[in-house]
């Protein structure tokens, strides 16, 4: 099953209809609608609620002042970091001041959401206004601050380095220093947030479905923050529309307050994001500035790199520091940078708050690597490729120290990889030394075309741990369940592949579930492409220590050593003998003899029952050691991160009227170890490029001076239909990790890292333009194309 | 505040006839999913652009989250519970998008299938570019669409009688 293209367990439910995502529960709940801030940086002076109070259907309106025990206070910060020496969160619900457009300041409930909304509407706040400071420049220069107790807006101010970059430099035969930017973009799911919440009085206990990328953590943090009894709270997550990283912030401000009014209220209240809520107050990401300075030698290997950036990390740093601390770290690649220093600064601004968005940092420090290694090309007339290729890290060399810490705070060693090799399928795949005679081709046509690659590696597969709980029931099916919860990654599939394969069970009698804290209550999250490496390690473990306990019940039933026994396809039997016959037994039997019974239940369980064999009357029907039922519980916590890479290539058209930017060719060479299911690797490598391309060419979010988001909505917020997205076309290198049992590395985000890279790369190439920000419009090429033009006006006429 | 006016509507929906009592500003959306239930259509925008919400009125696409329920009256609506065989099992274009990995997360897929079923009828063999086109109108953060466009083709020809190709 391993490695095999199996079609996907969850879709036969999904594709008819019969998915359960959470608006498609409660629906006899209340529901709630909120009052969000109008304005991105205000003091709140009153909150007045009587037009709205005769509103019929009206349940209950709640403002900071309801609040009560620890709702009162701000919600957690999720990943403090010494350097984040001034991490804000926001309260629940907005205690005196708000910053930022769409933070809730007032929750409604009624008896429908049209009604909550009719409430809202009629809910008076008098604001006094302050300054908004939006966008990165205004943030530096300090002169109005987002939070008062903040100087110079700066929530954290980071170095890491590998030695005295900057003397390195100096001394480098060639300098470049270049200004790259990367634009905000968001996860933007298909379905946006939304917690349903149920309290059973009697039962003194509640159950709360949420969209999210961790049920275990949004468990405790609901516990804590309702003073309730983690055993009394349970959290499920349903089917989920999409997550991207946007998912796995929490507690949201409604996580908290949807379960604390249905406490209040008695009963079930429900909360579905809409869309515009989506926009302003989820999270985004991606937008960084940086300064880089980088020395070199004649052949284009760094000797030097130094990086600075600034990070706008909008209003609040619930998430801690991990966007830029990934940029700082991975955006190194597959490269020897020579000395390295990197040092960011991470901002507030009066806008929506900054979270991992799939890529999670790295599509920023690939621009910023790649942009600077096209440069030196440029600057030494070299190929591009050939400078990536003098400077990668060689296959011999692994593992490969960086000398920083990741994000996970440990070292930043490369397990595996082959640079080199991946490349040269690269180079094959999209045809790069060939591309000279189709430009010549397509410049007699009139046609302007470019190409460009960019590499990266991605750490997957961050700790700290995930676990895995397989029971084999007494029918002979499976029950797998994981801590960590899915989001249409296909991980029911692929976890039920690793277990066919381990246990000898055939894949339909596998049933997996995921993120339902009932079912399992130790995980960590869906996030930085770790469910492969983390829960499928955890599982393979946990399937060996069941199949070693079927071998050891069965080898008794059978009379047989445990080494001459095997399981296929469901039954333990003696090697080499066929299903059936004597020497085999079920693995639904074993199942039965593993729980010694007094009372049979069915037919089958009498085998098991005190007086259904001779038994050895010196020893416990349980003995030492063991445990009734054929169900193991293991966890897989790994050393470190294992690090995935690939490489990307891209073939542009350039309209030389219009200057509009069509994608001819995507190419992809992918390295994430072994391929468990090679379908859900390029479906995952799929979208990850669509997102990489609407990164670099559409995707921005529009803020105006007051802290406004202009385009907030789908039809403002351009993401790529069918029309904009090329087919992909991929190949695959598999060098196994050597850091986990399955040689796995993680393939969820990296098909969007390298999107703005590669195609700046492939619009300098046909322009012959320097691209140093993006996303990139027509518009802005064309820009590009009149300053360019100019420029070379003016040095024609200086050199006259 | 009063109450709201209820208007009387009638339509079926996958062939079953409905008769409700809604109030005015009910959208057909909301309609199909929280009144009767069918909530295998989604809504992901509410201002008609990303297509997860898409059935379809009498044969044709169109966005339930721009049509106000009571304007409906008479209406044969299909949504993608609609699009299963007469067992329940998965259509043809349901099981293209199985047997393609036209869907990842499954929460635009819905619209899709609806959009698709409805294309299939004008054009019974589309090449591959003409799929990418039938569902230009459609989001999905998930799949890159490349595997739908291959769902497409995938579907006339199961719609023909293909079996396993």
């Amino acid at each position: 099953m391993f490695g095999a293209r199996i079609k996907r367990s969850e879709d036969p439910r999904l594709v008819i209809g019969n998915g359960r995502y959470l608006d498609d529960l409660g629906h006899d709940a209340l529901e709630a609608a909120f009052v969000r801030s109008p304005h991105a940086h205000a003091r709140i002076i009153e909150i007045d609620v009587t037009d709205a109070l005769d509103v019929d259907g009206l349940v209950a309106i709640y403002t900071y002042e309801d609040l009560d025990g620890r709702m009162t206070e701000p919600l957690p910060l999720l990943i403090p970091h010494p350097t984040l020496t001034h991490g804000r969160t926001q309260y629940a619900l907005a205690e005196a001041e708000v910053n930022y457009v769409g933070e809730a300041i007032v929750m409604v409930v009624a008896r429908n959401r049209y009604i909550a909304e009719d409430a809202a509407q009629r809910v008076t706040v008098s604001y006094e206004f302050l300054p908004a400071v939006v966008g990165i420049d205004v943030a530096r220069t300090a002169e109005h601050l987002v939070h008062d107790d903040v100087p110079g807006n700066v929530a954290a101010f980071m170095v890491q380095e590998t030695g005295d970059a900057d003397a390195a430099i100096d001394v480098a035969p060639h300098s470049l220093e270049l200004d790259l930017a990367i634009e905000r973009s968001a996860s933007m799911p298909m379905e946006g947030k939304g917690v349903l919440a149920r309290w059973d009085n009697d039962d003194q206990s509640l159950m709360v479905h949420t969209s999210t990328q961790t049920s275990t953590s949004v468990r405790q943090a609901i516990a804590a923050k309702l003073s309730l009894p983690v055993d009394r709270v349970e959290v499920v997550t349903p089917d989920v529309g999409g997550g991207f990283g946007v998912k796995i912030v929490h507690p949201w401000p409604e996580e908290v307050l949807i379960p604390w009014a249905a406490m209040r209220l008695g009963q079930q209240v429900k909360w579905t994001e809409d869309r515009r809520e989506h926009f302003i107050s989820s999270a985004h990401e991606r937008g960084q500035l940086h300064q880089v300075r980088v020395g070199y030698d004649d052949d284009g290997r760094l000797m030097g790199l130094s990086v600075k950036f600034w990070h706008d990390n909008g209003a609040y740093t619930p998430y801690g520091l991990i966007v830029p601390i990934i940029t700082s770290t991975q955006l190194l690649g597959p490269y020897k940078p020579g000395v390295y220093r990197v040092e960011f600064t991470s901002l507030y601004t009066n806008t929506v708050i900054v979270t991992p968005y799939r890529g999670a940092g790295r599509p920023q420090g690939c621009f910023v690597m790649e942009r600077t290694l096209d440069a030196i090309a440029a600057d030494l007339g070299l190929d591009r490729a050939v400078v990536r290729e003098r400077n990668f890290i060689q296959p011999e060399e692994m593992p490969y120290d960086q000398g920083l810490i990741f994000q996970d705070g440990r070292p930043l060693i490369y397990d595996s990889g082959d640079f080199p090799a991946s490349l040269d399928k690269l180079k094959k795949l999209v045809g790069w030394d060939e591309f000279e005679a189709y430009r010549a081709e397509a410049r007699e046509e009139g046609r302007t075309v470019g190409i460009g690659m960019a590499c990266y590696v991605e750490g997957t597969g961050v700790g700290p741990y995930e676990g895995g709980h397989i029971r084999v029931e007494t029918d002979g099916s499976v029950v797998v369940s994981t801590g960590l919860t899915s989001q249409g990654q296909g991980h029911q599939t692929m976890l039920a592949q690793i277990v066919a394969d381990e246990l000898g069970v055939p894949f339909d009698r596998i049933k997996v579930t995921t993120g339902d804290t009932r079912r399992f209550k130790y995980a960590v999250g869906t996030f930085a492409s770790r469910t492969a490496v983390m829960s499928g390690s955890a599982v393979a473990m946990t399937a060996r220590k069941v199949r070693e306990k079927a071998l050891r019940i069965a080898a008794q039933a059978l009379e047989a050593s445990v080494d001459d026994l095997e399981i296929v396809d469901g039954h333990v039997r003696v090697k080499g003998s066929g299903a059936g016959q004597i020497g085999s037994i079920e693995l639904g039997a074993v199942a039965v003899l593993s729980n010694p019974l007094r009372y049979a239940f069915d037919v089958s369980a009498q085998a098991a029952t005190q007086f259904a064999s001779p038994a050895d009357p010196d020893q416990p029907p349980v003995a030492a050691g063991e445990s009734p039922g054929l169900e193991a519980t293991d966890y897989y916590s790994p050393m470190r991160s294992t690090f995935a890479n690939g490489m990307h290539a891209v073939v542009v058209e350039t309209d030389p009227l219009t200057a509009d930017i069509k994608i001819l060719r995507y190419c992809v060479v992918h390295d994430c170890g072994n391929i468990i299911n090679p379908m859900i690797v390029e479906g995952q490598i799929h979208g990850g490029v669509a997102q990489g391309v609407g990164g670099a060419l559409y995707e921005r979010m529009e803020y105006d001076a007051s802290g406004q988001l202009l385009n907030a909505s789908y039809m403002d917020f351009l993401m790529p239909y069918a029309s904009e997205v090329p087919t992909v076309e991929i190949d695959h290198l598999e060098t196994p990790s050597p850091l986990n049992p399955l040689g796995v590395k993680g393939a969820g985000e990296a098909g969007v890292i390298p999107g703005s890279a590669a195609i700046a790369s492939a619009i300098e190439d046909a322009e012959g333009i320097a691209i140093r920000r993006m996303p990139i419009s027509p518009s802005e090429l064309f820009h590009l194309r009149l300053q360019s033009h100019a420029t070379g006006l003016r040095n024609k006429k200086d050199t006259e | 505040m009063e109450t709201e006016a209820l208007v009387h509507v009638e339509f079926t929906v996958n062939g079953t006839p409905h008769e409700l009592e809604i109030p005015a500003r009910r959208l057909l959306s909301d309609t199909l999913r929280h009144d009767l239930r069918l909530t295998g259509t989604h809504v992901g925008c509410e201002h008609g652009v990303c297509g997860a919400c898409t059935v379809l009125l009498n044969g044709d696409p169109v966005r339930s989250c721009l049509v106000f329920a009571v304007t409906i009256d008479g209406v044969d609506i299909t949504t993608v519970e609609g699009c299963c065989t007469p067992d329940g099992g998965m259509g043809p274009v349901q099981q293209a998008f199985r047997d393609c990995h036209a869907l990842q997360c499954g929460f635009c897929t819905p619209g899709f299938i609806t959009t698709i079923t409805a294309y299939l009828e004008d054009n019974v063999e589309p090449t591959a570019e003409e799929a990418r086109e039938a569902i230009a109108g459609n989001l999905c953060r998930c799949t890159g669409y490349q595997n739908i466009v291959a769902a497409v083709q995938r579907a006339a020809h199961l719609k023909q009688g293909g079996g396993a190709t």
